[in-house]
Order: structure tokens, then C-alpha cells, then sequence
């Protein structure tokens, strides 16, 4: 498992990694925890050119009260998210979904930046923080934008990053004693989502977000209106599937992902509403 | 001190939970793996591999990867094809008819598995000869892959051409006390099963790859070869047979070795490789195995379609048993893949009273996937759990609870030693107060109790009990019957005890450990007998040029042959002491007793002589008997006169989410009897280690092909081994039933766990769901697999 050769760079500052990456272009790759990029490059499967190590950023790692959201930069360490006070007041199912990332190594080393900007559909923190409305903030050549979590994930491992962007922070709103559920179904506490689910509820509004049901994170809007129009909670779950597109893989048929992300909303809208 | 109870360290040391010597050193990282050794001036080797399952070679080009920075070589099969004094070694032709290809360490017309050899890479840095790899060009002429058994037995597509089908062999066991009494005990039969089950293949996954250097000599020719290997003897002796070298001439030395479970139980390519290719550029040459290598090109495990058909009488007493089987060898045989099923050919009546009416048949084949070979248990888990799944299938057809069947059917205590069917004496046995035992663990009675008001019609949380008695037919082997089996080797093993002049203890044994903490148990064993302490006993394994003879370690075999051999070594050494002491004391051998390491004279206690003492005189050789030799050492080689027969009885509790699939282990009890334990902390060890690995099989691990003969389960996040956090608390206890075959009344453990664990929990699935009409759930039994058999039970699509 020795992954092909690459040169190493480490970036002192973010303006030094965005500056690094418009010089590298797409051979190049940010590294931050490291525990997506490094397996897929000793797999061979990725072989980027040149590695930009952001792990030193530590302006990047913070939790704060900005008002009516949380600002976590984007380093913040799962651990400190699972951990975090703050977010355990104000977004609790963020901090309970990071506790459910990976294994306590990886909660350790992997960050929610790093987590969000792979895009992974299987991972946990992008359908939460697309369930909870959060807002990414990157940070290019020219300058800062935001985007909505619900216009980040494109397609398959694809974000609406620019190559020479980086992600900075990710606002979660406040939950504002929103009731939340959380229901991550897999074989091994290790392993991703065979099926995921993020929820919550609050004075007639929802947010669900799926996690592994089709090639981005997805936002299961049909539920969330369902609800809004009266439906139960039964009837709102079987609206599931309704924007996903599930692949069968050697964990699940297609049909038996759809059931459980079926059972799974269910699951996880009783909790929100418990 | 390693003691971890009050007791005292010379008295008594048989039965201590004595913490590990082994472990200090592994768990602060001083022992070395072979791949930790520092070897100056190796060259690595790295192989190209085959991507396809079936395919014809058509063009190799080195060109582009032999420019590569740091390349010093590159060979394929055809340039290495006088480096070959033979194939590569198969021990156990188990008919006379065997089919058997050709197999060297690089494929050269044609590759028959994802993974198998094309070329070697020989370059100055791994990293070097693993870029050099991605370079050669290979050109492959595909073809299609054989991935089904009964498409294999089929011969659609033929994949050794020269062989001109795909069977190896068909072997039958069939013992009747009168002739067609099989047939007519079916037909006579009050209750019959048939039943059908999948061995999925499995990856053993030691946590260690395998890694290999080998050290050739400047001068003369001498070769030293370090392999993470469970059998350096028998290792010696094949390559030397394999590559045409004096056999005195290689030396093998497994260092630390991390886990073997039968993977390591072989010769392989990168083995053969790395010691020609050291001969051949006359420097070493290291390997070392990277994970994905150790899923494709590492022997797997199980393998196996299996049919059995129990008869019963009308109070589900056994009447006859029927097995077919039909094996997957994978591509190629490698050393002992052919005896795979035979070693379980004998436990299909399990520890059941089966009347002489017993009709065993295997078949087996060559498919384009990895070749398989012995996995922890070999042979035996698949009996066990045909056996078991089989009893409960017969019990519900009879009507009665699943441990009341196997009670009716227990071979009886009193019955031992206990001559089955088949000739062979089981040892020793109490399988009712095992099983009573682990009943009483769980809380069988009160479960059922539960199980009646908690599944109900519509229950989302369905509760199942499994059970599993087992027997574990072990320590391989009387060489009688190997050769009966037509295995190519014996099953003795040979120890020397040798009092050094200071009177502490060096013991040479021909087993080789790999993790099972053999260096704690012999050490133990000595004190025992000779009345010193265990921190006084040094044992040396695992190097033939410190232990030239012995047959390693598997298949259970290394207490009830290796430590017996050792204890009738020291039986030697107290003889020949006392002669010593006798002489010393001026009184007759058969005056003294031998007691806390002392000999005294009896009924004289003053008149006593230490071990300390005698070990000097046997050394300085002023005063010993006449004719006696001098030094205090004795060699035994041991034929066990029997295996040993270790049982017990395993039970599993879970929770099945029938919306979801999910199983959840409530509960997992123990109960195992290996006779006498010489470290019960030793014991749990190994009974929780076998546990885990058969509820990996019942519950997460496949190695799953698809019918292109891809490997889709090539990392360790494919291939689910199960995590700490993943597996039961898993509650312990024995029974103690010595084994008389041998002094110290031993058996095998190393195996039990897996053995007993995949049926429990299995029939625990079972049982959960019975009330939905499932009878049969295919292993692993994941959320999917059992989500698609309660669907098709309840007339849904699966």
C-alpha cells in the first residue's frame, strides 16, 4: 500500500493554499486529516501531483456563537464537534452525527471541512448539515463567497468548489430546541451509512437529509412538506425516496436501500418528534 | 513476576492464568516481524498481477518499467522456468486419480485467478518496484471466468486444458454395519431432513501479511529464509524439494509472525521467488505483502456447497447420515487444499450416537478464484455447522426444543472411550453437562419463556436461541491415519529438554508459534514437571537450525503433541537425574522421590539432592555413574496414539429488527472442555479469538467474486473483519474432561471457537424468524440477506 509519488507542500496560511492551488491547478489536492484523500492515494486510485497540507491552519479550527448560527471552521476536528458545548445546545444533531463518523482514530484526524468538500454521499456530515440549512463559506483568488449546502453537492465526489478555492467555514443555523433524530444503519461501527438519516422538526417545519441514497448527500424535501401539509409521520417517511436515486452496492439492493431509508426517516422523525 | 493469582510459582504451575512472556516485547513494538528485520542491501520484489480471472498471456513488455529509476531486474514465468526443480509441492493427493495442474510461481501461458503471478520485479526500494509494476505491459486474451461450483463441475469451460476438466477428485466415505443399511435406514425413517448450506469463501486476514527475505550465504551456497510462516520445518522441506537445493543447505526462520489461522500453513510463490532470485543475483531478496495482495493471492478459506440428510426414528434418535459435498479448490492446489474437506469428513454426525450408517462423498473443483486451503478449523466448522443447522431443521420436524433433540442424540458419557462409526475412539466426553452448563448461562428456560410473549404476530424485535455442540477433532495427528488419508507427511513432534550447568532450562520444540503464546505454556509445562519456575525455562522455536525436525503448528496439534512431547522429554531428564542423585546419595533410584525439584531419599529427608546440584555434576562429569553420559538433556519425538476430541456446547441470543434486517448478538456463552488447561487465560484467549472469527462468518465476512472472477472484497473496507466494537461480550466457562490418551490430559483449543460459533448464531437467526416461515438464512446473514429471506418467506420478492 505505498501510493505513487507526489510532491508535499505545506501552505502557512489560507491565502498561501488558495495561491498554491491556482499555481497546481487539478494536480493538486488539499490535505487536511487526511482520512478520505490518503486511503484512495495508497489504493492508487487517486494521484494527485502535488499535496497542499492544511492540517497547520489552526486560525481554521474553531466553534463559535455568531448570532442566529454556529460558525465552525472548517479544520475543526470531528472530536470537537462531537464534543463541542456549544453545538451541543445549538445544533445537537450535528454534534451527535459527528459522533458516529468513522471510529474514535478518524474522529481524531478527519475534519468537517475536509468531510463537506469531498462530497461524499456516503458520509455523515454533509446530509446533516444540508438536513440543518447550513451555509459553506469558500474562499478563492477573489475573495469569499457563501453557498447554500443545498447548492454545494453537484454530482459524484464533486462540490461547487473551484479548483483554486478552499473551504473555510460552515454556518449551521440554530436548531432552536428543534426536536432531531438521527438513525445511521451500517454492519460495522467503523463503516459508512448503508443508509442514513438526519432529521428535525420544529413548529410545523422539517429538515431530513439522506445519507448514502444517491450520488450527493441528498435533501428529502417531499418529507419535510409532507409534514408541513398535515401528513404523518408514516405517511411523510414514504415520501422518502421521492428526490433520491439509490445504487445497489454489496451491502444493499436498490430495493432494499429504498425500504430502509424508508423505515430509517421514520425512525428518525419519531425521535424528532418524541 | 508473571504470576497473576496467589499461588506459588514452583508448585502447581499447570493450571495458572500466568500472563503472557510473549507480550511485553509485541505490545511495545520490540518484537520483529519479518518485515521489521534489517537486511543491507536487499532488493525488493514486487509481482505484476493478473487483473483478469481467466485469461491468456499474449505479450509481456519490460521495456518501459526495467528504465524505471532503481529497476534491476525483471522476470516472467518463462524466464524463470529453469529455476524450477519442480512444481510447486501439493502434500495431500488424496486419491489415486487426483487432478493436480502444474503450478509455478509465475503463471506463463495462461492466469486463472485476479491476483496470480505474471512477472517479478526486483529494484532497489519497494516504492521503486511498485511503480515498475504499474509499467509492465501485459497483454492478456480473456476468457470466461469460472466462479460457479456446479458451472465448474459442468466443464463449460475447462481451465487447466491439459487436464481437460474441471474436477480434481471425488472422495467417499461410506461406513454401514450391513450392507444398503444407509438406504434402508431412510426409508425407514420416522423423520427425515434434507437440507442444503453455503460455505462462503472467506479471507483469514492475519494481521501481519505474509513477508518474506531470504539471506543467501557468500560462499557455498547456503540459504537463510525468513518467512512469516506457521511452518518452518515443513517450509524447509519444500523448497529445498522445489528449488532443487541440498535440503541442509536452507535454514528457515519465522521471526514474530502476527496471526496465521492457516494462512500461513504454506509454501508460496513470493517464498520460491525471493530464494531464487537470491541465488540467482547472489544478494537478498525481501517481499513484503500489501493488504490487498493478502486478500487476491493469500490462500482463502471454506469454499463449500454442502447437502446433508439426516434419518431419525420417532423420538429423533439418529438413524443414518448422508453428506455431498462439493468443494471449491480455487485455482490452482496448493499444499494441503485437496485435504481440506476430509478433515471434516469424519465430524458430520457431530457429538451425536449415529449407528455404522454413515454415507460421505466430496467433490471437488477447480474454479478461476484464489485457491483456498486450510482456515482456522479447516473442514471442521463446515461439518460442525451442517451438523448443527441439520439438528435443529430435524427438531423442529420432530416437534421438540432444539437441546432436547441434541440431548437425546449425545453420544452418553458413560460410552467413553467412545468407538464411532467409523472406527476412530473418541477420547473423552460429557456433552449433557455442557450443554446444561451454557443453558444454564443464558438463561435458556426463562429465554423460551420470553421468546413465547415477545414474537408475536407483528413484533418488530424477534428473539432466537441457537444452539451448538461441537466436537473438535484434533492435534494432528497419529501418522497412521494421515497416511489412511493419504497425506504425504507424518503428524508426530519432537522436544528437547536440556538442563543447562546452572540448572535453568532450555526447550527445544519443533512447534512454531504465531501468536497462540506457546514460549508461556511450554515454560509451564517444564516447571511443572521439573519443580522450578516458569521464568527459569527458556524455549527455543522456529528456527531450523536450532530445532532441525518438527511439523509445526495447526490444526490444534501443539499441546496435545508438542507439549506432551516436551513433558515426556522432561520425564527423560528426571530419569537420568536420578541416577545422578542416587549415585550422590548413595542410595537405589527406585529410594527416591522427586519432589519441588529435589530428589530425596525416602523416609530420609535430610538426605536430599536439588536439581541445581545434579545439573552441575551431569555437566562437570566428575562423579557420575559408570557408563552414564554426561549433561542432563533428553530428546523425545512423540506419535500421538490418538487426535484429541475436544466438545462443548456454544449458545447464542439475538434481536432481529425485521424491518431492517439488523441482528442484533444479545448474548454469546461458552461452554468448552480441551481436558486439563495448562493456562486458562491462554484458553479464553483462544476461545474468544475462534468465537469472534465464526461470528464473522455468521454474521459480516464474505469474500464475494463476481461472475467475472473479480474479487469485489479487496480492502478491509470491503471485507467486513468486525471490530472490537462489533462483537458480544462473549461469557466463558468449561467443563474439564482429561483426555487419557496423553500424560498431561490435554486437547486441542485452537479451533474450538470457530468451530462451535457460526451454527449458534445462525440457528439463532433462525429461530428469531421461525414464526415468520423462514427456515434458512445464507451466511454472512447481513440486514440484506436477512431482509430478502423473511421478504420471500412472506411471499415477497427477494
Amino acid at each position: 500500500m505505498i501510493p505513487a509519488a507526489f510532491d508535499y507542500v505545506r501552505a502557512g496560511s489560507a491565502e498561501e493554499a488558495i495561491s498554491l492551488l491556482g499555481e497546481h491547478g487539478d494536480d493538486a489536492k488539499l490535505l487536511a486529516g487526511g482520512h478520505s484523500l490518503l486511503p484512495l492515494m495508497k489504493l492508487r486510485l487517486a494521484q494527485p501531483s502535488v499535496l497542499i497540507d492544511i492540517g497547520r491552519l489552526s486560525d481554521l479550527s474553531y466553534i463559535r456563537d455568531a448570532g442566529d448560527h454556529i460558525a465552525i471552521g472548517a479544520l475543526t476536528r470531528h472530536r470537537d464537534v462531537e464534543t463541542s458545548d456549544v453545538l451541543a445546545e445549538h445544533a445537537p444533531l450535528l454534534a451527535h452525527a459527528a459522533s458516529h463518523v468513522g471510529d474514535p482514530q478518524v474522529r481524531h484526524r478527519g475534519t468537517i471541512g475536509g468531510s463537506i468538500a469531498h462530497a461524499d454521499p456516503a458520509s455523515d456530515l454533509p446530509a446533516t448539515t444540508l438536513a440543518l440549512g447550513a451555509t459553506y463559506v469558500a474562499q478563492g483568488s477573489n475573495g469569499t463567497r457563501e453557498i447554500a449546502a443545498a447548492d454545494f453537492y453537484e454530482s459524484f465526489l464533486t462540490s461547487a468548489l473551484a479548483d483554486d478555492e478552499l473551504l473555510t467555514e460552515i454556518r449551521v443555523p440554530k436548531m432552536q430546541g428543534a426536536g432531531w433524530g438521527f438513525q445511521k444503519f451500517n454492519r460495522r461501527a467503523q463503516d459508512w451509512a448503508i443508509v442514513g438519516v438526519a432529521a428535525w422538526r420544529r413548529d410545523g417545519q422539517a429538515g431530513v437529509g439522506l445519507v448514502n441514497m444517491g450520488s450527493t448527500p441528498i435533501l428529502a424535501t417531499s418529507v419535510a412538506a409532507a409534514l408541513a401539509g398535515g401528513a404523518s409521520i408514516d405517511d411523510a417517511a414514504e415520501q422518502a425516496v421521492a428526490e433520491a436515486d439509490p445504487q445497489a452496492d454489496l451491502n444493499a439492493s436498490v430495493e432494499y436501500r429504498t425500504h430502509l431509508a424508508k423505515v430509517l426517516t421514520r425512525r428518525a422523525l419519531e425521535a424528532a418528534s418524541g | 513476576m508473571t504470576v497473576t493469582e496467589d499461588a506459588p510459582a514452583t508448585a502447581g504451575v499447570i493450571g495458572q492464568r500466568l500472563l503472557r512472556r510473549e507480550d511485553p516485547a509485541l505490545l511495545t513494538g520490540e518484537s520483529k516481524f519479518t518485515g521489521d528485520l534489517s537486511v543491507p542491501g536487499a532488493l525488493h520484489l514486487a509481482l505484476v498481477r493478473s487483473p483478469y480471472a481467466h485469461a491468456r498471456i499474449t505479450r509481456i513488455d519490460t521495456t518501459a518499467a526495467a528504465a524505471l529509476p532503481g529497476v534491476v531486474a525483471i522476470y516472467t514465468g518463462g524466464d524463470l522456468a529453469d529455476a524450477w526443480a519442480a512444481p510447486m509441492p501439493c502434500a495431500w493427493p488424496v486419491t489415486a486419480d487426483m487432478k493436480n495442474p502444474p503450478h509455478h510461481p509465475l503463471a506463463t501461458a495462461k492466469v486463472c485467478y485476479v491476483g496470480d503471478g505474471v512477472a517479478a520485479v526486483l529494484a532497489r526500494s519497494e516504492s521503486e518496484a511498485r511503480d515498475a509494476v504499474e509499467a509492465v505491459e501485459v497483454d492478456y486474451d480473456p476468457l470466461p471466468a469460472v466462479t460457479d461450483l456446479d458451472d465448474a463441475l459442468a466443464d463449460r469451460v475447462v481451465i487447466h486444458d491439459d487436464l481437460g476438466t474441471n474436477k480434481s477428485y471425488t472422495w467417499a466415505l461410506k461406513v454401514e454395519g450391513s450392507d444398503g443399511q444407509v438406504d434402508q435406514a431412510f426409508r425407514d425413517a420416522a423423520f427425515t431432513v434434507s437440507e442444503r448450506y453455503v460455505q462462503q469463501r472467506l479471507i483469514p486476514m492475519a494481521m501481519e501479511p505474509r513477508a518474506v527475505v531470504a539471506v543467501p550465504q557468500p560462499f557455498g551456497g547456503d540459504i537463510t529464509l525468513y518467512s512469516a510462516t506457521q511452518i518452518p520445518h515443513i517450509l524447509k522441506l519444500m523448497t529445498a524439494v522445489t528449488l532443487g537445493i541440498p535440503e541442509h543447505q536452507v535454514r528457515v526462520v519465522a521471526p514474530a509472525v502476527g496471526g496465521g489461522f492457516g494462512s500461513k500453513l504454506n509454501v508460496y510463490a513470493e517464498e520460491l521467488l525471493c530464494m531464487a532470485l537470491a541465488r540467482r543475483h547472489h544478494v537478498p531478496v525481501r517481499w513484503t505483502e500489501s493488504r490487498t495482495e493478502n486478500a487476491q493471492a493469500t490462500i482463502q478459506g471454506r469454499g463449500q456447497i454442502q447437502r446433508i440428510e439426516l434419518a431419525a426414528d420417532a423420538d429423533g434418535k439418529l438413524t443414518a447420515l448422508r453428506v455431498r459435498l462439493l468443494c471449491d479448490m480455487g485455482a490452482y492446489l496448493q499444499l494441503v487444499t485437496p485435504g481440506i474437506p476430509l478433515l471434516g469428513a469424519f465430524l458430520y454426525a457431530g457429538v451425536y450416537d449415529l449407528p455404522a450408517a454413515y454415507d460421505f462423498e466430496c467433490t471437488s473443483v477447480f474454479t478461476t478464484m484464489t485457491p483456498t486451503d486450510a482456515y482456522r478449523g479447516a473442514g471442521r466448522p463446515e461439518a460442525t455447522y451442517a451438523i448443527e443447522r441439520a439438528m435443529d431443521a430435524l427438531a423442529a420436524k420432530v416437534g421438540v426444543d432444539p437441546l432436547e433433540l441434541r440431548r437425546r442424540n449425545f453420544i452418553a458419557t458413560d460410552a467413553y472411550p467412545y468407538t464411532a462409526w467409523s472406527g476412530l475412539t473418541y477420547d473423552s466426553g460429557d456433552h449433557d453437562a455442557a450443554a446444561t452448563k451454557a443453558a444454564g448461562l443464558v438463561g435458556y428456560d426463562a429465554l423460551r419463556e420470553r421468546q413465547r410473549t415477545q414474537n408475536v404476530a407483528g413484533a418488530t424485535k424477534r428473539l432466537g436461541i441457537g444452539v451448538s455442540s461441537y466436537f473438535e477433532m484434533c492435534g494432528l495427528a497419529p501418522s497412521r491415519v494421515l497416511a489412511s488419508l493419504s497425506y504425504a507427511a507424518g503428524g508426530w513432534e519432537a522436544a528437547t529438554v536440556r538442563v543447562l550447568p546452572t540448572s535453568k532450562v532450555q526447550v527445544v520444540t519443533g512447534t512454531a508459534p504465531h501468536g497462540q503464546g506457546h514460549e508461556t505454556a511450554w515454560s509451564m509445562i517444564v516447571a511443572d514437571k521439573l519443580g522450578i519456575s516458569p521464568d527459569d525455562v527458556d524455549v527455543l522455536h522456529s528456527d531450523t537450525a536450532i530445532s532441525p525436525i518438527g511439523l509445526d503448528t495447526y490444526g490444534s496439534r501443539s499441546l496435545p503433541v508438542g507439549g506432551v512431547a516436551i513433558a515426556m522429554a522432561c520425564d527423560k531428564v528426571i530419569d537420568k537425574a536420578a541416577q545422578i542423585a542416587a549415585h550422590q546419595l548413595e542410595a537405589s533410584a527406585d529410594d527416591l522421590e522427586f519432589a519441588g525439584g529435589a530428589f530425596t531419599v525416602k523416609g530420609s529427608p535430610d538426605k536430599t539432592m536439588p536439581l541445581a546440584g545434579i545439573a552441575w555434576e551431569a555437566f562437570s562429569a566428575h562423579n557420575l555413574p559408570d557408563g552414564l553420559e554426561p549433561n542432563l538433556e533428553a530428546s523425545v519425538t512423540y506419535d500421538p496414539p490418538n487426535f484429541s476430541w475436544p466438545f462443548g456446547t456454544h449458545m447464542c441470543v439475538v434481536e432481529v429488527d425485521t424491518e431492517t434486517g439488523g441482528v442484533d448478538v444479545l448474548q454469546y456463552a461458552a461452554v468448552d472442555d480441551c481436558g486439563v488447561q495448562v493456562n486458562p487465560l491462554i484458553v479464553d484467549g483462544q476461545v474468544h479469538g475462534g468465537v469472534v472469527q465464526g461470528l464473522a462468518q455468521a454474521l459480516f465476512e464474505e469474500a464475494v467474486y463476481d461472475s467475472d472472477g473479480n474479487l469485489k472484497t479487496s480492502t478491509m473496507a470491503d471485507y467486513l473483519v468486525p471490530a472490537a466494537s462489533d462483537v458480544p461480550a462473549i461469557t466463558l466457562d468449561h467443563t474439564v474432561t482429561p483426555s487419557p490418551t496423553n500424560q498431561l490430559g490435554v486437547k486441542g483449543v485452537g479451533e474450538a471457537g470457530t468451530i462451535g460459533a457460526a451454527p449458534a448464531v445462525i440457528n439463532a437467526i433462525v429461530d428469531a424468524l421461525a414464526g415468520l416461515g423462514v427456515r434458512d438464512v445464507p451466511m454472512p446473514a447481513s440486514p440484506l440477506h436477512v431482509f430478502n429471506v423473511i421478504r420471500a418467506a412472506q411471499g415477497g420478492q427477494s
